[in-house]
């Protein structure tokens, strides 16, 4: 994919605090949409027992009239944003497996805050794993 | 934390979650260079891009992607379907290396291995926290798992 831009890209690779600030601005919009849009799903219920009521109209229409869930969407497409605006300053190899890397353990500490999710050992050493396999795989 | 056991169907929805995610990806990335270079200028361009069978392909498989974490996260926990999502990675790698005859260097096979380790890790555990009092009360009708 080759879309030119005229933008003049920063000197985000010579300045340290910079290239941070963007993976840190891709790593904690994207957490807040994950976050936002999970808490959308648990309030709605379980769409599998809403499409045996309501079929499948009903279980899209209980999402879509979720106002939490288009927050959650509205901050994503933010995530996604200000992933193509550090991918257009800083280098691919970094930027993706730090954010995806990163990511998985910000949700980790979001899940166990915001959402009062029970991350016990298993989850926590799960999450470790997953950021550490996805920063080698993706490097 | 409850133990719940995923039936079969739920499995399957989770699998679609580490699949179509990767798979998709590689349609668009397929698609979009097989197409000639398109300037901010020409929009229009874009849209005709929709078009075309291999992004088509990635459109449909990136929402079903969707349709499909929605679904995983109305019944399991967030920590509990992130992993699968990273699971992805090992299938694309897999396919690379198998498929596509890509090699693969020491640092991504233990990349593959600590996610496989790390997935395995959370998949035998409960997939859903339970909380004393109901949030809402279609939550009531959640204790029978539909098959």
């Amino acid at each position: 994919m080759t879309i030119s831009l005229s933008a003049t890209p920063l000197a985000a690779v010579q300045n340290p605090w910079l290239a941070t600030a963007m993976i840190a601005a891709v790593v904690l919009l994207s957490t807040t949409g994950e976050v936002l849009t999970a808490a959308a799903m648990k309030s709605i219920g379980d769409l599998d027992v809403i499409r045996a009521r309501s079929g499948l109209k009903g279980a899209i229409r209980a999402v879509i009239t979720c106002p939490l869930f288009f927050a959650g969407v509205f901050f994503l497409a933010l995530a996604f944003f200000s992933l193509l605006l550090a991918l257009n300053h800083l280098n691919l190899s970094l930027v993706a497996p730090a954010s995806a890397s990163l990511t998985l353990v910000t949700n980790a500490i979001a899940g166990k805050i915001f959402l009062k999710e029970n991350v016990d050992r298993r989850r926590w050493a799960s999450a470790v794993l997953v950021c550490i396999g996805v920063y080698l795989l993706a490097h | 934390m409850a133990h719940h056991t995923l039936s079969p169907r739920r499995y399957l929805i989770l699998g679609l979650v580490a699949v179509c995610a990767p798979l998709g990806d590689s349609c668009l990335s397929r698609g979009m260079t097989t197409i000639p270079a398109i300037s901010l200028a020409h929009p229009s361009a874009l849209i005709a891009a929709v078009f075309t069978p291999w992004i088509a392909a990635g459109i449909a498989l990136l929402i079903s992607f969707f349709a499909s974490y929605l679904s995983a996260l109305s019944w399991a926990d967030l920590t509990f379907v992130l992993p699968a999502t990273a699971f992805g990675n090992v299938i694309v790698a897999f396919l690379s290396r198998f498929w596509l005859h890509e090699a693969i260097s020491i640092e991504r096979w233990a990349g593959i291995v600590l996610i496989t380790l790390g997935v395995g890790f959370v998949a035998q555990g409960p997939s859903l926290t339970q909380h004393p009092a109901p949030v809402h009360e279609e939550r009531a009708a959640t204790e029978v798992e539909p098959r």
